[in-house]
């Protein structure tokens, strides 16, 4: 009987291509009008884009005049890139941004290659002693000239904003969350203030606070830096929401995994460190994802207060006598750009939940 | 038989909210015992094993295990959960751990072991559990009645005194109880002491020193389990007896 069914392939109708197309995309006629449609949708808007972003666009050249005004003149995002990528950020001290970027990028790709090994060393250097590293290189010290943060600016600027709000936010997230769900009433009370108020208020009227509001307060001749008074913000801000997606996973965990872990005798902070926060941040991977893309787009609101974050310095250049009505290509290209970098985060999230998959 | 006392319980009492869950337990357990709880669903037998590692707290009497009698304080909690093993009706297991990480986080991240000595030993426990083969899995891997052998392990690698089982079997297809048992009377053969909450009475009848009835919070009779079965006293013993042998 067994055998027999054995020599009796499918239908061939349901392999190959053929039977993929049928399945999918004609298997009734709505379904194939729809497919029919969005060929169609697809001939009218992708021929037209691939002219005015690639075919028809100018790349060489120097100034406006080089450009045909027949598609994109990417010559507009190439004469300004130092300042869109850097700021005000002085040429010759360039490097510094650079070197720091080098470093960024060397651990990443090392923690992204599986079969190397001292992963935890690399991740607790690009935690404790990289930041040292960027504070020192990119703001000066140790005889490296002092850069003021009012020339950081473009992409540089955006990528510390986020950097800080993502990598400090988290933990701080955690231990609101931790907080909110304590069995001490003043710290739960506590924590739930912290987070509904800074939940409650738009991140830019946060951003005015810290810029205008804020000196108010301190006493006289105590002056913060704006970056730093932006980045406390932004990253209480992203905490704020990150402490409720945590809260979600913790809620989410079976009470027998705290039963398991007291019963072997495991302490508060062990339990949490060891069962149930891998296991409740793990199944808000998605959602803390979420929240990262969130703050990286937000940044650019930090142009209310007078700092030029990555958008805000393509509009600036847009503005310039010379450049005037390029607008578009700006935005095309700040789009692209934010793209590749939400679009990263999403892949890396994605990668990390199939990794940490053990099954339930 | 030394007599030596395990667990000590005196007038224990403890509500949820309105409800007298235990009402006035006295107990003691010396080692070596093993004794068997049952009783309807609600009747407090379950919450009287969880009050002995404090995943309870009752609110009146008191409960001395092996001299320390619990209290709010943490370190009279931790002494004792180190003493006490216990075995969830769901296994509760890590899932994000291996088997053999299971069986070692408590000894490296309590006791202090050396990492490579708590794996061994947890190795040595899988072996005795006959899951050794496991290790490496993660527990969503493993069919149920392997998954409560590998808690059983976890909780044997504390090295405890006293194992506390809450319905062990309950949760568990048929064809897996037996396997589960067979490890349960292999440990109460090695000397263990052993409270364990079930309904399996032919286990109760081949190891239990003492079965143990409960109802409505109360202790209704102690007994061998030889007169348990064959001259119960209370109607309400009989009555449980008549519906579930």
């Amino acid at each position: 009987m067994s055998l027999a069914n054995k020599e009796i392939g499918p239908p061939v109708i349901e392999l190959g291509v053929m039977g993929w197309l049928r399945k999918n995309l004609f298997s009734n006629w709505y379904n194939s009008l729809l497919t029919i449609f969005g060929v169609y949708l697809l001939y009218i808007l992708i021929p037209p884009l691939v002219n005015w972003i690639f075919l028809d666009a100018n790349f060489v050249g120097s100034t406006r005049d080089d450009c045909t005004n027949e598609g994109a003149c990417w010559i507009f995002i190439r004469q300004n890139i130092k300042l869109i990528f850097y700021g005000l950020y002085p040429t010759e001290e360039l490097w510094r941004i650079n070197f720091v970027y080098l470093i960024l990028f060397i651990s990443g790709v090392y923690l992204l290659i599986p079969e190397l090994k001292y992963k935890g060393w690399v991740g607790a250097f690009l935690l404790i002693i990289f930041p040292i590293i960027c504070v020192i290189m990119l703001s000066g010290g140790l005889g490296l000239e002092a850069v003021e943060t009012r020339l950081w600016g473009g992409l540089f600027l955006t990528l510390v904003i986020a950097g800080v709000g993502i990598v400090l936010s988290l933990p701080i997230g955690v231990m609101l969350a931790l907080g909110r769900r304590s069995k001490l009433p003043v710290v739960s009370i506590l924590c739930t203030i912290f987070i509904e108020i800074w939940r409650g208020v738009p991140l830019i009227t946060v951003l005015f606070m810290a810029s205008n509001m804020f000196p108010l307060f301190m006493p006289e001749g105590v002056n913060f830096d704006k970056l730093i008074r932006a980045l406390i913000g932004v990253m209480f801000f992203s905490a704020a929401y990150l402490a409720e997606v945590v809260r979600g996973g913790l809620q989410a965990m079976p009470k027998g995994q705290y039963e398991a872990s007291q019963a072997v005798g495991l302490t508060y902070w062990r339990m949490m460190t060891l069962v149930i926060l891998p296991q409740s941040l793990k199944m808000v991977i998605p959602a803390i994802i979420g929240s990262f893309i969130a703050i990286f787009k937000d940044t650019t609101l930090v142009l209310v207060i007078g700092l030029f974050d990555f958008l805000g310095i393509i509009q600036f250049v847009g503005t310039n006598p010379d450049w005037l009505g390029f607008s578009h290509e700006g935005y095309v290209f700040a789009a692209a750009v934010f793209w590749v970098f939400c679009y990263a985060m999403s892949w890396y999230s994605q990668r990390l939940e199939k990794k940490l998959d053990t099954g339930r | 038989m030394s007599s030596e006392l395990m667990i000590e319980m005196k007038n224990v009492h403890k509500w949820f909210g309105e409800l007298h869950v235990l009402n006035d337990i006295n107990l003691e357990i010396n080692k070596g015992e093993k004794i068997v709880i049952c009783g309807p669903s609600g009747s407090g037998k379950s919450t009287l094993i969880r009050c002995i590692n404090r995943l309870e707290e009752h609110q009146r009497g008191n409960i001395i295990v092996e001299g320390t009698e619990l209290t709010n304080d943490s370190r009279s909690i931790e002494r004792i959960r180190g003493e006490v093993g216990m075995v969830f009706q769901q296994f509760n297991l890590f899932p994000h751990l291996s088997i053999l990480d299971n069986c070692s986080l408590a000894p490296i991240w309590v006791r202090k072991l050396p990492k490579a000595e708590a794996k061994e030993k947890a190795m040595e426990y899988l072996k005795r559990v006959q899951i050794d083969d496991q290790a490496h899995k993660y527990p969503a891997q493993l069919s149920g009645g392997q998954q409560q052998r590998a808690a059983i392990a976890r909780a044997l690698c504390m090295e405890p005194r006293i194992m506390l089982f809450d319905e062990p079997t309950s949760a568990l297809d048929p064809e897996m109880i037996k396997e589960v048992l067979d490890v349960m009377v292999g440990l109460a053969q090695g000397g263990m002491t052993m409270i364990v909450v079930t309904h399996e009475m032919g286990f109760a009848k081949e190891v239990a020193d003492s079965i143990i009835f409960m109802d409505e919070g109360q202790i209704v009779e102690a007994k061998n389990p030889k007169d348990f079965f064959d001259n119960p006293e209370s109607e309400r013993t009989k009555t449980f007896l008549s519906q579930i042998l």
